[in-house]
């Protein structure tokens, strides 16, 4: 496969996107591609919007995505969905986890969270899914695993062994939080 | 040898494992503090924060003219921090190799300026190599160690943010034995920068970029690729990679060394294409160069100076125009998600409380930065670490006796004792009339919290002594000196009230760890609710703009609630609540 695939992850700090950056290009990299992922450290962490491009295929050569090839939007948070529409190829896959984290304007009452988000997403992309990967998460026993529950959702679109995917979680977590995180990721890998 | 992915940061510090380094010293910041957090886990380098970036350059230095190889690395601006020592470093050269690395932040993603500091290898008569990916970043460390000792010279090596931060695949390498140095070498002319001795060195320096351009026309990594010569284009760092994505099929000259220039190759690769580019974020560096060489170049007319590259820069700059839109924006408007201080953070009633106060506060670089944000909007400048201090004394000799009661400057530990401390120093010897709150959060938070000299440890784990900021304040001359809970709103105001209004200086030092500090942070109360009934709507909590504060419409006028997973119960909200709705819950 000479195509390189553009996966631009978005969510809010501490949803833990940059670690399922992590263990989604760990496993294309044992997978035998050549990866390339970047994102921004510092002051967009502290509760902010967080994003990361993660690219890989035979010969990658930016860390970012060019704006109009992004691939899969793979989005942690419904409102985070919207701010990337921009970067998407015409027929890109929108997947995401139906989860509403309040920003601040929104918690003091100035804004109005939007309640219309994936009807309009469902409108436009045919290849939009919504994925209730907070819920995945708690059926494996843990809400904190909604991230690796949400990489076994993306898990079924590529061509990648299950063991591959395991080794990459495996080498991502803290040993005492693997088991539960490959329990998260199956049930992940089974929804439709 | 195994591969494995590695940010540019964990590939520099592999890089100076690889290449025997002896001693590491750095100051954080984004995007360069990752590079000393990974050296720590090589433990044949020594490894240290240094208080600020001259101190850890000093340190390199000194350990290179003790023989061994030494690494500094800092963020961009800290170069102008460390730049006294860089400039004479470079005459005096080196024994051990010394690579210091400037990691710049094209787009000001952390930062408060996009300086190119190509500038400063040009300036400072140093050379430098710029990586484009992580296997690059590993690698040109490793080479600038044998450049640095084989032409006697500091190197640098520049990365950026989506080198610093970008993953990609790295082979990694057995690292090279390297001895401790025996002895010191006396050796007058060359370390000694006396005038006369200076004056010998100069012309060495110069000697020593002529020889370094040459190599530059010889260095295998300034690499000519000839496809299509209808288009050429000249670029280095990650924007040749973006350059490549767009036009792979057109031909590069990538330039791993970015000063000096080797001339030659830009010779025979702009007589080979037809129309030459020079695509280069921020400054028209190589474009002012080539020029002047007499070669004609596209640059900075198609390409903007401010801001960072993306792929698309590349073909919108070349192509002219790029194709519009595919997917316009589904709504209009979108609530935006600005980073805020955390829940229980010790600066939010600092920052609440001079806000009431309608006080002129003359800030700094740190977490409470974020102070300046709505919805407190309580800090008036922000310039560079320290200027707080210093500023509050300008502010107070122009204005004289009109500023009693009008201003203060915050400060935070790491940057207090980073280039806080002579700001300070001379309000005292210059009987400026400043107050001077210094956050003691007990870390450098905003960074990711690296130990410092006030937190008790260092970078390597060791217990460290902890600096008194109370007998080092006294020991500068400050007689008034104020210690303060800032999670007791009542107590801030009085005593921030009592300090400005009195025409000496003062300093107040704010003590409460960061909330995420794991070994400082003891919550002594359980999270706080609202009470429904007694809350009437009012909104008051709101304005301090804590994440777990929620407001709901309910009712004819709404009602706040507090989510309990967040809440650290910091009190802060309940003191600020008139009705006493919101209390410790059970
Ligand atoms: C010369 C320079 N070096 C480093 C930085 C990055 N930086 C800005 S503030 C800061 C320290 C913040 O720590 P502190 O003063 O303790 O405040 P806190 O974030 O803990 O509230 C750092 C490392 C910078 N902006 N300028």
């Amino acid at each position: 496969m000479d195509k390189v695939t553009n996966i631009l992850m978005a969510g809010v700090g501490g949803q833990g996107v940059i670690l399922a950056s992590e263990i989604v290009s760990e496993a294309m990299m044992q997978a035998g591609y050549d990866v390339k992922k970047s994102e921004v450290h510092g002051m967009a962490q502290r509760g902010g919007s967080v994003t990361t491009h993660v690219r890989f295929g035979k010969k990658v050569y930016s860390p970012l995505i060019k704006d109009g090839e992004v691939d899969i939007l793979f989005s942690f948070e419904l409102l985070e969905t919207m701010r990337y529409l921009g970067t998407l190829s015409p027929d890109a896959i929108v997947l995401v986890n139906n989860q509403k984290i309040l920003p601040p304007s929104v918690t003091l009452g100035k804004d109005e969270y939007p309640d219309t988000i994936p009807g309009l997403l469902s409108a436009r992309y045919p290849r939009f899914e919504l994925v209730d990967a907070l819920g995945v998460a708690q059926q494996a026993g843990n809400a904190k695993a909604v991230n690796v529950a949400f990489v076994g959702v993306l898990s079924r679109f590529f061509d990648v062994a299950e063991d591959i995917w395991h080794k990459a979680i495996a080498a991502m977590l803290p040993p005492k939080l693997v088991d539960l995180n490959l329990k998260a990721f199956a049930l992940g890998r089974e929804q439709h | 040898m195994m591969k494995v992915l590695l940010s540019g940061n964990e590939a520099i510090a592999r890089g100076a494992y690889e290449a025997g380094v002896r001693v590491a010293a750095a100051y954080p910041g984004t995007p360069s503090t990752e590079i000393l957090e990974n050296i720590v886990q090589y433990k044949d380098i020594y490894a240290e924060w240094s208080p600020n970036e001259k101190v850890a350059l000093e340190v390199a230095l000194g350990a290179a003219i003790g023989g061994g190889r030494a690494l500094a690395c800092m963020k961009h601006v800290g170069v102008n921090v460390a730049a006294d020592p860089l400039f004479t470093a470079s005459y005096t050269g080196v024994r051990g190799g010394l690579v210091i690395i400037t990691a710049d932040d094209p787009e000001m993603h952390s930062s408060q300026n996009e300086q190119d500091n190509r500038n400063y290898a040009k300036f400072a008569k140093v050379p430098m190599l710029e990586p484009s990916d992580s296997q690059e970043a590993k690698d040109f460390i490793k080479l600038a160690f044998e450049l640095s000792e084989r032409f006697d010279t500091p190197v640098f090596v520049r990365s950026t943010t989506r080198i610093s931060h970008a993953k990609s695949i790295v082979e990694l390498a057995e690292p090279e034995k390297r001895e401790a140095p025996k002895e010191l070498q006396h050796q007058f002319e060359k370390f000694v920068m006396l005038p006369r001795n200076a004056r010998v060195r100069h012309p060495i320096v110069e000697q020593r970029m002529h020889k370094l351009a040459e190599f530059a026309d010889l260095f295998d990594r300034n690499e000519l690729i000839l496809h299509d010569t209808d288009i050429g284009i000249i670029a280095s760092g990650t924007s040749y990679q973006y350059a490549r994505e767009s036009f792979p099929t057109k031909s590069f000259l990538k330039l791993a060394m970015v000063h000096p220039l080797p001339a030659r190759k830009i010779r025979e690769f702009s007589a080979r294409v037809k129309k030459l580019y020079v695509f280069e974020e921020l400054d028209p560096f190589f474009e002012d160069q080539i020029r002047a060489m007499g070669i004609a170049v596209t640059g900075k007319e198609v390409f903007p100076v401010c801001g960072e590259f993306s792929p698309l820069t590349a073909a919108a700059g070349i192509n002219g125009t790029e194709k519009t839109l595919e997917n316009p924006p589904l709504l209009e408007y979108l609530p935006p998600r600005p980073p805020n201080m955390c829940p229980g953070c010790p600066h939010r009633g600092i920052f609440h409380t001079l806000k009431t106060m309608k006080l002129f506060v003359s800030g700094d670089i740190g977490c409470y930065t974020l102070g300046a944000l709505p919805p407190i909007s309580a800090m008036d400048t922000c310039i560079c670490m320290g200027a707080s201090v210093s500023c509050a004394m300008g502010i107070d000799k122009a204005l004289g006796e009109n500023n009693l009661g009008k201003a203060v400057a915050v400060i935070g530990d790491s940057t207090f004792l980073h280039s806080g401390i002579t700001g300070l120093l001379d309000i005292v010897y210059n009987q400026g009339a400043c107050t001077v709150i210094i956050l003691d959060n007990r870390i450098t938070a905003m960074t990711g919290r690296q130990e410092h000299p006030g937190t008790g440890f260092t970078l390597m784990g060791k217990p460290a002594k902890q600096v008194n900021y109370e007998v080092l304040c006294r020991a500068l001359g400050i007689d008034h000196i104020r210690k303060i809970n800032p999670y007791d709103l009542a107590q801030v105001k009085s005593v921030i009230q009592e300090e400005v209004n009195r025409p000496e200086a003062s300093v107040i030092l704010s003590e409460a760890p960061c909330v995420l500090h794991r070994r400082e942070f003891k919550p002594t109360n359980r999270p706080h609710a609202v009470d429904e009934s007694a809350c009437i709507g009012c909104r008051a909590c709101l304005q301090i703009g804590c994440p777990a504060l929620e407001w709901h419409n309910v009712g004819d006028k709404g009602k706040a609630s507090i989510d309990q997973t967040l809440c650290t119960g910091c009190t802060v909200c309940a003191q600020i609540c008139k009705k006493e709705a919101i209390r410790e819950g059970k």
